[in-house]
């Protein structure tokens, strides 16, 4: 054994030293570098999970409101703001849970929070009732109306542009601008209170628009009229004609 | 014979008390079965169960976003923000919402005014648009998560149900997984200087709860529930309408299921 230690070359021997310390410096360090529990359930610290978990709650949940303010709660729930959440206008309340004495929430009563769902914009989905602020009763607050736990408008909309303000607006710069919306619309009464369970109707034939553009037909002079049977057959008049702005 | 064959190594009143032994626990196991040790089952991954019986083996995140319900009004950035402690400050979001305006041209532009915290204004522009959309964007806890890959001291992680963690304490601040992800959804916390993310509020998750986006939403047109179950809400929205993921060609198997995407969102 020391014969063999002896073959070998100097330069090697420091090398093997060298190694062997290296080794053991990691060997040492290692243990206390890297957390015990490091592993355990993945590459990661498992009482990370534990610290996450830890975070305190600040949104309580709507379920906890209706324990204290169940009348509250009804109204609400038979109204159109019954799938919107208590905090959503109140804010967070799990402190207010555990201290309802001290810990009031927030009542938003200005036209400024309203508005962050219910002012009109383009990229809003169709039926979603909007307002354009600026015109909408603007010295009012809108409390003084609507109930925000039973929003339901104090008169149903006037006309279509309440919840259709872009096709409105489209058909404003159109020529159809004097055509009302019920001309080519059967609009069921359901449809104002319940507007995605009543459907308007849409025409489904080119006959209908033929009522008015048919060049047989005696209307009035200055509506453009076609040959509703050679001006192109095979399609439907909106498929070219967009009715809002033709 | 083979019991007894067994004994053979034993003396006789030792074979005695060993047959009666084993004759007993015979009878007994068939007298009340499932009550021996030997068949009772080992609690399977106890490790996972976190909080209150919370068994995360038993779950599996993940979230459905309807753009044709999404108004817009920010109130899921809002809630995260109040939720999770979230820098005020307008760069810093776990969610945030774009508007997408999509041209006569096509050309496509994308705005979030302060991640949509403060809903959005009307605004007046001569642009042509004959689309626009709010698309909500968060995390998407990847099932082959390209930041959790490239953390080099292990501070980010899958669990078993399917949500990216970040361990705060053990992240060196590297910003290698700010980088690393497709979605833009980490950033450096300016006091912490360690990276955050979405957790899907699994604070609120291990004890039954929503996340405070999905509980505040209006409109509903966040979901979220667990994929592991086929009566979840989630399942269901999957099942009812046409689903994509962002980024499906980068492999990184989102579990955020949008429905009614647009081509141009990515």
């Amino acid at each position: 054994m020391i014969s063999f230690w002896k073959k070998i070359p100097e330069q090697a021997k420091r090398l093997v030293v060298l190694a062997i310390i290296l080794l053991a410096v990691f060997l040492v360090v290692r243990p206390q570098l890297v957390p015990s529990d490091f592993g355990e359930l993945g590459h990661f610290r498992a009482s990370a999970l534990q610290d996450i978990i830890a975070q305190p709650v600040q949104y309580a949940g709507h379920e906890i409101c209706t324990e204290c303010h169940d009348e509250v709660a009804e109204k609400k729930g038979n109204s159109y703001h019954r799938n919107v959440a208590c905090e959503v206008c109140h804010g967070p309340a799990a402190v207010h849970v555990e201290e309802e004495e001290t810990d009031m929430l927030r009542i938003p009563r200005g036209r400024d929070f309203c508005i962050v769902c219910h002012e009109y914009l383009s990229s809003r989905p169709t039926g979603f009732p909007q307002i354009v602020s600026e015109s909408h009763n603007p010295m009012k607050s809108c409390i003084t109306c609507h109930n925000p736990h039973d929003p339901t408008p104090p008169e149903k909309p006037k006309d279509c542009a309440g919840c259709h303000a872009s096709i409105a607006r489209s058909k404003m710069v159109s020529h159809h601008v004097y055509v009302p919306c019920v001309r080519c619309h059967d609009t069921p009464e359901g449809h104002f209170t319940n507007p995605r369970v009543y459907h308007p109707t849409k025409p489904t034939k080119r006959e209908f628009c033929g009522g008015c553009h048919a060049s047989d037909d005696p209307s009035v002079a200055g509506i453009p009229q076609v040959d509703i049977e050679s001006h192109g057959e095979r399609y439907v008049c909106w498929q070219c004609h967009y009715p809002h702005l033709p | 014979m083979s019991i007894l064959k067994s004994y053979q190594h034993l003396n006789q009143p030792q074979k005695r008390r060993a047959f009666v032994k084993t004759f007993l626990l015979s009878v007994a196991a068939i007298v009340f079965p499932g009550r021996s040790g030997s068949q009772e089952k080992p609690k399977k991954n106890s490790k996972w169960i976190l909080d209150d019986d919370y068994d995360a083996t038993e779950h599996r995140w993940g979230m459905g976003i309807d753009i044709n319900n999404c108004i817009g009004c920010g109130r899921c950035v809002a809630a995260c923000k109040d939720e999770n402690n979230v820098p005020k400050l307008p760069f810093f979001f776990r969610t945030w919402v774009e508007r997408y305006e999509i041209e006569a041209n096509g050309q496509v532009s994308v705005s979030s005014p302060n991640g949509g915290y403060d809903s959005f204004k009307p605004e007046i522009s001569d642009k042509q648009t004959i689309r626009s959309f709010f698309v909500p964007k968060l995390c998407n806890h990847c099932d082959n998560p390209p930041c959790v890959q490239v953390c080099p001291v292990g501070a980010t992680f899958k669990t078993v149900d399917g949500v990216i963690l970040v361990d705060k304490d053990y992240c060196i601040g590297c910003r290698y997984c700010i980088q690393a992800c497709p979605y833009g959804a980490r950033f450096l916390h300016p006091e912490t200087r360690t990276a955050e993310k979405c957790t899907f509020c699994y604070h609120r998750v291990v004890k039954g709860m929503s996340p405070a986006c999905v509980e505040n939403c209006p409109t509903q047109a966040r979901i979220f529930g667990d994929l592991k179950k086929t009566a979840s809400p989630l399942v269901r929205f999957t099942r009812m309408h046409n689903i994509n993921v962002l980024k499906q060609n980068l492999n990184t198997e989102p579990k955020v299921y949008y429905a009614n995407l647009d081509m141009e969102v990515s």
